[in-house]
């Protein structure tokens, strides 16, 4: 049990978070189709973490999440100049924007020396889950002494901020959220500027890419931010039904993800643990093609069937 | 920095020189086959297809190594990693189609499932403990320092014919990006062609996955395209230009890479071109920053100058400043702000013109409003001739006017 205390319930906790702070927000980027938006975020973020760390010499700190917050704003700025000024696509401004800061974070990453000592690049591709671990914890009720849970790992407790930040902002910006979503044209009629709201949804996004991105990295990222939600999108027409949905895949696919990586190999006879960043994220897909699938009113078998039945009629 | 210059100019060893034409080959190759991704919309596929190559070179390694011991091989990875892809692209396709989901969310499940799956395997790999696994790595943020000589010659040559195809179907691609209608009813396969281009561009990823890396790769498709998108309007310049900056660009940062062999090659190029698309944004004579500033100023100036001695002949006084500046630049007006002889003529001529448009305007509504901003022009040297005297004649109607064309010359 202790052990599971101490290596296995750590690393499910910084999953399940980093998957439901990024699951909840991507609802409103599948709805806005900005998607790609949370790619490019977790992308653009890398050299934010890395000027930060070269200020602050240790991971996980604050200056890194300010550094990469920044980051975020800066190419939300640049791709929208490059669009309007250029006259250039947006998929294509992003494109170019984003591949140009990662270039920039990777070749200051490795200039400075930095990789390799605690940071490096497929670090930041992949996440380091495994590595969350509670030394303290030895029996279940330890589960609710405040004491031992005071020594939860850094990164966790700053997830857990960062859910409540992200749940906070989404239930008092519900409303305009919903409307500017759906009706751009109705939101700036109503007088709330669809423009400042889509910045400041952006601004949640980075902070939960980042918050999320040293514990699992940035493939676990993009993929919480869109699986789950386009799951939960298969599911229902009600926002917040959606909202409830993807947010109970992203747990599931965080614990489920993580137990896999870590039994499943067992289980099939091999003595190996695979990543579990990247099992969780392999989950998430699972969900959103059995959804896309099975749905019972946007799945493609039901849709199918009902096409026959029609026919037949 | 004289390693830098040795491998600029090709004298840095054999190798070296093969890896820097290999990029640049590689870079023209991308920059003309995004052109038509560009103009198709569609650049972001790109990045599912570079980042869904990942389980397939994973596999591939996994099966070649345990069955036949070769798992290095560049051409059985490389083939792995176009399966893959390819899989990736019809899935974007199929949940584009046959779901409600959008096509950005459908280039994201793609891009981020089939990314977590070939994590998912190369940690199987670490596990597996067999040699020969490290040159993996390199596959995500590339690496030419290590690179074999057959491994740059099938770089070289794979890109050089994805190129050559390119160039072969430009007319055909020109056509599916701006009519697709058009060309299917010209009888062309849309579809097939649609798929082409795709399966082209899955060829350049691919090729590219070994230099660039999977991360950086569509850069190379993304920016030579967009930055060219500066200078010109027309496709085959765009594809030469595009080809031009990708091939360059590439060139210059793999010989960069090369005199610092510890600087990630892909990161390297893609700030290359980065550079490279900032030029064309600021200095590009067609669309460019400083292009559209000099045409904004001189509009400004002949609004102003046009408005301050339409100011003059109706004898009202100049206040704006910056009129105010041009007039007396101009020499249309003295210091203390009254008009000069030369300003009243010139005035009564660009009343005079200014009267005649406004009865333009009043008996042709239509036609002068598509011809807005030639306005500001003296109307002889926009309107015909004869359209200019019929004006005349009903401006004065008592007045014998001669033919000639007013002259102009205020502007």
């Amino acid at each position: 049990m202790d052990i599971f205390l101490q290596f296995d319930l750590p690393s499910i906790l910084l999953g399940s978070l980093a998957a439901l702070a990024c699951g909840l927000l991507g609802n409103f980027l599948v709805l806005r189709k900005q998607a790609l938006m949370g790619d490019a975020i977790s992308h653009v973020v890398l050299p934010g973490i890395v000027l930060g760390f070269l200020f602050s010499h240790e991971t996980g700190s604050w200056p890194m999440m300010i550094g990469a917050g920044a980051a975020a704003i800066f190419a939300v700025l640049l791709i929208e100049l490059i669009r309007r000024v250029g006259n250039v696509e947006p998929g294509a401004a992003m494109g170019v924007v984003f591949t140009t800061m990662f270039a920039a974070g990777v070749v200051v990453l490795e200039q400075s020396g930095t990789a390799g000592v605690h940071l490096d690049v497929e670090h930041a591709l992949y996440g380091n889950l495994e590595s969350a671990i509670w030394l303290d914890a030895y029996t279940l009720s330890d589960l609710w002494n405040l004491e031992v849970l005071a020594t939860l790992p850094e990164s966790i407790k700053q997830l857990f901020v960062v859910n409540l930040l992200v749940i906070a902002f989404i239930m008092l910006f519900f409303k305009e959220l919903k409307i500017s979503s759906f009706d751009p044209l109705l939101s700036a009629s109503l007088g709330f500027s669809p423009k400042w709201l889509g910045l400041s949804l952006i601004v949640m996004v980075a902070i939960a890419a980042v918050a999320a991105f040293s514990a699992v990295g940035s493939i676990l990222v993009i993929a919480m931010f869109i699986c789950p939600a386009a799951t939960a999108r298969l599911l229902t027409d009600n926002l917040k039904v959606q909202l409830f949905i993807s947010g109970i895949a992203s747990l599931s696919a965080g614990l489920f993800g993580y137990l896999l990586a870590a039994f499943g190999p067992g289980l099939l006879g091999y003595e190996i643990s695979v990543s579990a960043a990247g099992m969780i994220a392999v989950v998430a897909g699972l969900q959103q093609v059995l959804a896309m699938l099975f749905a019972p009113q946007y799945g493609v078998v039901m849709r199918r069937r009902r096409q026959k039945v029609h026919a037949n009629i | 920095m004289e390693q830098f210059f040795a491998a600029l100019t090709m004298s840095a060893g054999y190798n070296t020189a093969l890896v820097c034409v290999g990029a640049a080959l590689l870079g023209a190759a991308s920059g003309a086959i995004g052109v038509f991704v560009l103009l198709r919309k569609r650049t972001l596929v790109s990045d599912a297809i570079s980042h869904a190559t990942l389980p397939g070179v994973a596999l591939a390694f996994i099966i070649a190594q345990t069955y036949f011991d070769s798992g290095r091989s560049l051409p059985v990875l490389l083939f792995g990693a176009a399966l893959s892809a390819g899989i990736g692209v019809l899935a974007v396709d199929w949940i584009k189609t046959h779901t409600r989901l959008t096509e950005d969310a459908a280039i994201g499940t793609v891009l981020s499932t089939f990314f977590a799956v070939g994590m998912v395997l190369l940690t199987v790999i670490q596990s597996m403990s067999i040699a020969g696994q490290a040159g993996l790595e390199g596959f995500l943020l590339g690496a030419t320092s290590g690179m074999l000589k057959s491994e740059a010659m099938t770089i070289a040559l794979a890109a050089g014919l994805v190129g050559l195809a390119v160039v072969l179907r430009m007319k055909e691609f020109s056509l599916l990006c701006f009519d697709e209608d058009f060309a299917a009813a010209s009888g062309y396969n849309v579809r097939w062609l649609d798929r082409t281009l795709l399966l082209l561009l899955l060829g350049v990823v691919v090729i590219g996955l070994k230099t660039v890396g999977l991360v950086l790769i569509i850069a190379l498709a993304i920016i030579p395209p967009v930055a060219a998108r500066f200078w010109t309007d027309r496709v085959p310049v765009l594809v030469a230009i595009a080809a031009g900056i990708g091939a360059s660009g590439s060139f210059i940062g793999a010989a960069i890479s090369a005199s610092a062999p510890n600087m990630p090659t892909g990161g390297l190029i893609v700030l290359v071109l980065f550079s490279f698309f900032v030029v064309s944004l600021l200095i590009s004579p067609v669309r460019g920053i400083l292009a559209a500033a000099l045409k904004h100023y001189r509009f400004q100036r002949i609004v102003h100058l046009r408005q301050g001695l339409l100011a003059i002949a109706h004898n009202e006084p100049v206040l704006e400043p910056l009129t105010r500046s041009i007039l007396r630049k101009g020499g249309f007006m003295s210091g203390d702000g009254q008009p000069t002889f030369k300003g009243q003529s010139e005035a009564r001529l660009i009343e005079r013109d200014q009267k005649l448009w406004n009865l333009y305007r009043e008996i042709y509504p239509e036609e002068s409003h598509a011809l807005a901003d030639w306005s500001l022009k003296p109307i002889g040297q926009v309107l015909p001739a004869d359209t200019v005297k019929v004006l005349e004649d009903e401006l004065c109607p008592h007045l014998v006017v001669s033919t000639e064309t007013p002259k102009g010359g205020a502007i």
